[in-house]
């Protein structure tokens, strides 16, 4: 693996397998066609907005506010997903129980719905008058109409992204190394800490990168739930189409421009993080 | 220290994978547990580290009964076919791992287990390595540093689970060699689980054949050899040639010829002659056993050459000096100079 890295940027590599020209040239031409096309679109339009009305437009508190939201509850939300995906992943791939296949195949549900079933679920579930949110009403909690309500929503739609992210990682976990830690004095809790999750740090980082990523641009499942009262649980996405409505374009492109920014930036650090893990640790052992 | 174990005996879902096996292993001994896949060595094993326990019978440590006792309370070093290494550690966090997670009054400082990591990097010939990761490192490496990291503990009993299985040819030799000095140096008492007879042989002072959940024979690499106890120790152990004959009169009988070899104190009766192809001696004339070249083969310092012995409706191989030339389809007789009588019952 180090012997490649000096030729990072020899760009035709001598190889057994053909077709590197045609596959890269494909590749380029639909990243440019899907994706960067619409996106280069969008940075052209605010930068047709000049920096000063594009730096007013970002920061304006109403916008400052939908950011923080999207973004916290996003990150919130993700990192509940990671604990209780990581469990949820560990028990489908070590235990053997009744109904294993349908909980494996539920994991799968929150892919597969409409987000807005989801949302419309969720709400009447944590609604003051609903199930669950009646319960709750008497102790003050309040879940539906509150940013809380949002991170339920984004725990909900991106569970599956961590599950399936690090369940194929635990499957090919040896048994034997945990069986080495416990030959060499290791408790339970330590083999967990110690030997488990580290390995599976890479995987788990994925995980969460995926759920934060659609919990940022999630938008059917949060609108119903959220309330979306301006300053307190408006997310960015909804603030978009809200200025859309107004026919304010240039407002609407800057918010969508910063979401942009933010978002490519964290997945990048997190991108980078993985890799230098990878190539610290290596695949197989 | 020593190990006894006592009238186990194993059953998977009522399978039994060994049944009823009694083993003493001396103190500072390296022995070896030989015997094809399914003979229940790694099981063995296993039971012995804790990893298994057993449905019936003891395992002792000295004079104190290990069977009660879980994996992390025997304190014994284990080693495994794929070095089981964590490969989000260097070699020396590999190593000190033992040491590390023990709990604080028995943990030694910082300093000492580093100390101590690095010198057992040193026996097992790995300086300077000790910063890499396990992708880092060849095959051999990686098992060095598993056997390393067993050692840091200062086990009760080292146990190694096809410890070579793994690697090729010339790395297993060299690391064989390697084994029994270190063994030498350390004094450890070893456990070591082997398909492969050349390594049980070359490596242990004693060598445990194992068949079918039960121990066929114990003894050193010589007895084994040399005066194997029963067929299947006879037919795992080094080559071997089976002949149906009878013994009449105190002389072996094949096809109604006697083949010239006195079996004074054998009782009358049919009976399986067992040699080893390179026990025998060329006749000349009609005597012995008789056979038609069909092939040989030129093996390092020996000529093999197979015969049909159409008396026995069987074919053998006999082993001869490379200068003895043959042609097929030629008649070669002889007869074995070491070989054993097993009857049908037994």
């Amino acid at each position: 693996m180090t012997a490649r890295t000096a030729s990072l940027w020899q760009f035709r590599q001598p190889s057994v397998i053909p077709g590197f020209g045609l596959a890269l040239g494909v590749t380029l031409s639909w990243l440019i066609l899907i994706i960067l096309i619409p996106l280069s679109g969008l940075a052209w339009r605010s930068s047709a907005l000049g920096w000063s009305t594009f730096w007013t437009l970002a920061t304006d508190t109403r916008t400052v506010n939908a950011l923080r939201i999207s973004f916290g509850t996003a990150f919130l939300a993700a990192l509940v997903n990671v604990i209780f995906g990581v469990i949820l992943a560990w028990v489908l791939v070590r235990y053997r129980f009744p109904g294993k296949r349908i909980i494996d195949a539920m994991v799968d549900l929150p892919f597969a719905l409409p987000t807005a079933v989801a949302g419309i679920a969720l709400t009447a579930l944590y609604a003051p008058n609903g199930w669950i949110g009646s319960l709750l009403t008497p102790f003050g909690i309040k879940i539906a109409f509150t940013p809380i309500g949002i991170v339920f929503a984004l725990v909900f739609v991106g569970l599956p992204f961590v599950v399936r992210t690090v369940q194929p990682i635990m499957e090919e976990i040896d048994k034997e190394v945990e069986e080495a830690a416990a030959t060499l004095g290791a408790n339970r809790f330590q083999t967990i800490r110690r030997v488990l999750l580290p390995g599976l740090a890479p995987a788990v980082l994925t995980g969460f990168a995926l759920a934060f990523a659609r919990g940022v641009g999630e938008y059917g499942s949060v609108i119903f739930i959220a309330g979306n009262l301006p300053y307190v649980s408006e997310i960015a996405p909804l603030l978009i189409v809200i200025r859309l409505e107004e026919f304010n374009y240039p407002a609407a492109t800057a918010i969508a421009a910063v979401m942009l920014i933010i978002s490519f930036a964290m997945l990048l650090i997190i991108n980078t993080i993985q890799a230098w893990s990878r190539r610290r640790y290596g695949y197989g052992a | 220290m020593e190990v006894r174990v006592q009238n186990i005996r194993k059953e998977f879902s009522r399978f039994p994978a060994l049944n009823d096996v009694s083993l003493d292993i001396r103190s500072g001994e390296l022995i070896a547990l030989l015997g094809p896949s399914g003979s229940g060595k790694t099981t063995l094993l296993r039971l012995i580290a804790g990893l298994e326990s057993p449905t019936d019978g003891t395992v002792y440590f000295g004079n104190e009964d290990a069977s009660r006792k879980t994996v992390q309370q025997r304190n014994i070093g284990f080693v495994f076919q794929h070095y089981a290494l964590f490969r989000h550690m260097t070699v020396l966090d590999n190593v000190s791992f033992g040491l590390t997670i023990r709990p604080a009054s028995r943990r030694p400082a910082k300093a000492e287990i580093r100390k101590r990591a690095l010198e057992l990097l040193d026996l097992v010939q790995l300086t300077g390595l000790e910063k890499r990761y396990p992708a880092q490192l060849s095959g051999g490496q990686r098992q060095r540093v598993a056997l390393a990291r067993a050692m840091a503990v200062e086990p009760n009993v080292l146990l190694l689970d096809e410890p070579f299985g793994a690697l090729d040819a010339q790395v297993r030799k060299e690391l064989r060699r390697w084994l029994r000095e270190i063994h030498d140096r350390t004094g450890h008492t070893t456990v070591f689980v082997t398909h492969d007879q050349d390594e049980a042989l070359e490596l242990a002072d004693r060598v445990v054949v194992m068949s079918k959940g039960k121990i066929e024979q114990i003894g050193t690499p010589d007895e084994i050899y040399d005066t194997p106890n029963s067929p299947f120790v006879f037919g795992f152990i080094g080559q071997s040639n089976i002949l149906p004959v009878k013994v009449e009169n105190g002389q072996l009988v094949l096809d109604g010829q006697p083949i010239g070899v006195s079996a004074q104190g054998e009782k009358d009766g049919p009976a399986q002659l067992y040699f080893r192809p390179h026990d025998i001696e060329l006749l000349d004339g009609a005597s012995g056993i008789s056979g038609t070249v069909t092939v040989t083969r030129r093996v390092a310092g020996t000529r093999h050459v197979e015969l049909d012995v159409s008396a026995a409706k069987s074919k053998v191989e006999i082993e001869l000096p490379p200068e003895k030339v043959t042609s097929d389809h030629s008649r070669l007789s002889f007869r074995p100079t070491r070989w054993k009588l097993f009857r049908e019952t037994a």
